[in-house]
Order: C-alpha cells, then structure tokens, then sequence
C-alpha cells in the first residue's frame, strides 16, 4: 500500500491525538470510579456515625 | 495545543528538501525530547527517594516514567510515519539513534515488569529507584548517539553553528515543544493525583472497615 506525503504527516498528527483522547478517556474513567468510591466511604463514615451515637 | 498545531500545518513555511513531510518534525521532535525529559525527571524522583526516603517520589518517579514511556511510545510511532515518508521504510536497523532510541524505551518498559513483580513496601521503592537510576545513562547516549556515530540517515537538525532552519520554522518548533511539555506536565500532574486520591482512599477503608 503506497502512502502520500500527505496522509503520512496527517497519520503523525492523528496518532497523537488518538493516544491523548484515549489517556485522557482512560484517567476520566477512573477519576468517576474514584468520585464512586468516595461517596461509598461517605456513607460508610456515615454509618458509622450513627452506629456510634 | 492549538496554537502550535496551526504554526506546524499550516503556518510554517515548506521545507526545500523534505517537502510537507518536514511537518512532522514539529510534532515528533517535541514528543521525543519530551520522553527525555520525563525519564530523566523519574531519575531524579528515583535519586530523591534513595537520598532522602520520603516514600512520596516513588509515586512521582513511576508517574514520570509513565509518562516517558508514553511520550517514548509516540516518537517511535511518529518517527516510524516520518522514516516512510523520508526514506520509503518505516524502520531501519543501520540507524543507530532510532536502535538506542527502541532499546531506551525497552528499557523503561521492562522497569514496569520489575515493579509490579514486587510487593508494594519500600523494597519495591528501592529496586524500582535504583532500576530507573540506571536508565538515565542511556539518555545521553541515546540523545547524542548521532554525533557520536557516524551515521548520517537520521537528520540533524541542531548543530553546534545553531539551528539548520529559518527562523519561523525554528519559532514553530519552540512553539510546539512548549505545547507538548505543557501537555505532558498537565498529564503528569492529573495522574499523580489520582494515583494519590486512589492510596489515600485506600487507607480510609481500611481505617473505616
């Protein structure tokens, strides 16, 4: 498959943008998994309040 | 990002030689030097925890060369797409830049082998610091392999008369590597955090279970 100058420059470009969207999809995934996690602690620490009082 | 971006494809003036494909250098180039600097900065984490043995710059060394690897991943990929353009091959084995090059990121890749063959603890911290110190001699050797060996297929661009470009090319091109560096600091600093966020959530289980 022979490839034109400039699909080659394009194909650099969209390899960097792919790798960045896929980074940032990756650290948005766990950034919710973490706000899931804190709010489970909440109500654990909540809990615990109450069992205390 | 955008800015840099417009100065690379559509700004910057064509190169006499390379033609359009020249437009790659503004993107590999940054990426590559970027690589460079994120391994070296995983070194000095690495250099810190052993000097001083604060356990936090085991977190930031390996968030570094996270990150290199990463950068290290898209130079090579780049530079692949720019070698097809320039010479009509996507590797060659006679380059001995792009050869250090592979076997500096080899190098990194495997340091994630080491560390996740290990308990977490401070043994961990201490053979993945050591191991990321001994990475850093290859930059050096991989960054000046060009001049050191005669091997004239991989380009230099920065001689010790300057820069062998014109001044907007060479503007684009400090445009583009603040851009990347920008990039990978914000990269590095939003994964560093949540690498935080998810130990200290860790310990607040446990504390609450």
């Amino acid at each position: 498959m022979s490839w034109s100058q400039e699909e080659l420059v394009a194909a650099a470009y969209a390899v960097v943008f792919v790798f960045v969207l896929v980074y940032v999809a990756i650290i948005a995934a766990k950034l919710a998994r973490l706000q899931r996690e804190t709010a489970e602690l909440v109500e654990l620490a909540r809990a615990k309040g109450r069992e205390g009082s | 990002m955008g800015c840099a971006l417009v100065l690379a494809l559509i700004v910057a003036p064509e190169d006499a030689d390379q033609g359009i494909s020249q437009r790659i250098f503004y993107i590999h180039v940054p990426i590559a030097l970027t690589a460079y600097f994120c391994f070296g900065l995983g070194a000095v984490k690495a250099l810190l925890l052993l000097w001083r043995g604060d356990e936090r710059y085991d977190l930031e060394s390996y968030v570094a060369i996270h990150q290199g690897t990463i950068f290290g991943a898209l130079t090579l990929i780049t530079g692949a797409i720019w070698a097809k353009a320039s010479w009509g091959v996507w590797w060659t084995w006679s380059s001995n830049q792009l050869v250090l090059f592979l076997v500096l990121f080899l190098f990194y890749c495997a340091y994630f082998m080491l560390r996740y063959s290990l308990e977490d603890g401070p043994r961990r911290a201490r053979s993945s610091a050591v191991y990321a110190l001994f990475g850093v001699a290859l930059i050096p050797v991989s960054f000046l392999a060009i001049r050191l060996a005669e091997d004239f297929i991989h380009p230099t661009v920065f001689t010790r008369e300057g820069p062998q470009m014109s001044g907007s090319m060479f503007a684009t091109f400090l445009v583009s590597w603040g851009a990347v560096t920008l990039l990978a600091y914000v990269l590095y600093r939003v994964e560093l955090a949540g690498k935080r966020l998810d130990a200290d959530l860790r310990d607040l289980r446990e504390a609450l279970q």
